[in-house]
């Protein structure tokens, strides 16, 4: 399943996209951002449980804010979630 | 009721029992609880086939509101909450369901659920519940394969329907009719935060606006947002509205006209798709508690 956390505005679409058939629940990403963006929760999508990675409910509206320090205009772009992910479970629509 | 005091949002409640089932016959009694911030469902199913359901508006204390919807649902049937399998929570509040052994969210049950509704050709599912909206891609067997929420603002939402019911003095369930009845569609209102459109919409009935032309530009601003969500997961057909907005026909047919796609017609109530979902996910966790699946 491919889950969409963020919003569209008027200047754009702000989405983390977490892949949860990929996502293994490994934390990386909730240790690594430094804004604390992520945080594991219960699947509560089927009847198998388990944990899975997820935006929390603060940021998710205010995500391209919190993400902000991460994409700078110019100069090189280092999200710290992508690179932590090794399941590749973790992409930004913008 | 005067026409003073008249509560132009609030919505009918109801209960309703199949008739020609009986729950004796049943192998498995399975039933979900659907709390919602505005409406809470409760379903109870027969081996998979829905039995008995209430749909009432959500109280101050979400716990005694799951208590009464379900109560209310199995009024008269002969059935005990003892005698019910498994019972799954889902929605807003679904926490707070005391005697359910399990949630599910309300994305997988709102899936689920119109995959009983309308059957297996769904993949898009649009849900607008009362504070959010959520755009849903399932597969043919109601499994979610993608979602989006949008909790942001409640302009789009059941919610924000009912405080502009208020404001036009329109009884909810006629809302969506009178949007209709404007001839061409007005600028949509542009705000998409609920008091500020609502602001914007008191605006314009002061510029002498009629109430059914606000109440157009209002509805099509909330369609304009929902298909901006839409498009974000992708829109394949069949499409479905779900939810207790599936009934405003402003906001469906608006749905139809501007995405040039007919949504399917519901066989039952779409306002209980969530609850019929997570019946169906408690009948699935029934069977894996027995050891049958
Ligand atoms: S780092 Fe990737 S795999 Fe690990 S929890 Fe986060 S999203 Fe899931
Ligand atoms: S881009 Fe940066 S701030 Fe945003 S989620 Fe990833 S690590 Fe956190």
């Amino acid at each position: 399943m491919k889950a969409y956390y963020g919003y569209k505005d008027g200047s754009g679409d702000y989405f983390i996209i977490i892949d949860t058939d990929k996502c293994n629940g490994c934390r990386k990403c909730v240790d690594a951002c430094p804004h604390r963006v992520f945080e594991l929760i219960k699947d509560e999508f089927d009847i198998e449980g388990g944990l899975m990675a997820a935006v929390t409910e603060e940021h998710r509206k205010k995500i391209k804010y919190s993400c902000g320090p991460c994409k700078p205009m110019s100069g090189e772009r280092k999200l710290q979630c992508v690179l932590a992910c090794e399941a590749k479970a973790i992409t930004h629509s913008w | 009721m005067s026409e003073k005091s008249k509560e132009f949002w609030r919505w009918r409640e109801y209960r309703h029992t199949m008739p020609n089932m009986d729950w004796h016959d049943a192998k498995m009694v399975t039933a979900g609880v659907d709390i919602g911030s505005v409406g809470s469902k409760a379903a109870v199913m027969l081996d998979g086939e829905l039995y008995t359901y209430a749909a009432m508006r959500t109280g101050g204390v979400s716990e005694e509101t799951a208590v009464k919807a379900m109560n209310w649902a199995i009024e008269e049937t002969g059935l005990k909450t003892e005698d019910i399998h498994y019972v799954v929570g889902t929605g807003y509040g679904r926490v707070n369901v005391p005697f359910a052994k399990r949630t599910i969210t309300e994305i997988a049950c709102h899936a689920r659920g119109a995959h009983y509704i309308y059957g297996p050709t769904v993949r898009t599912v649009l849900d607008i519940g009362g504070q959010d909206c959520k755009a849903i891609r399932c597969d043919e067997k109601g499994k979610v394969m993608s979602f989006l929420m949008n909790d942001k603002c409640a302009a789009g939402t059941g919610r924000g329907l009912e405080v502009f019911a208020d404001l036009i003095r329109t009884p909810i369930e006629e809302l969506g009719k009178t949007s209709l009845s404007v001839q061409d569609e007005p600028q949509p209102v542009s705000n998409t935060c609920v008091i500020f459109a609502k602001a914007e919409s008191v605006a314009l009935l002061r510029q002498g606006w009629p109430k059914e032309k606000v109440s157009a530009a209002y509805h099509l601003a909330m369609v304009n947002r929902i298909i901006d969500l839409l498009t974000k997961v992708g829109i394949e057909k069949d499409f479905v509205v779900t939810g207790g907005v599936a009934k405003n026909t402003g906001i469906v047919s608006r749905l139809e006209r501007n995405l040039k796609l007919k949504p399917l017609e519901p066989k039952l109530d779409p306002i209980l798709a969530g609850a019929i979902g997570s019946a169906l996910f408690a009948k699935a966790l029934y069977e894996k508690e027995i050891g049958l699946r």
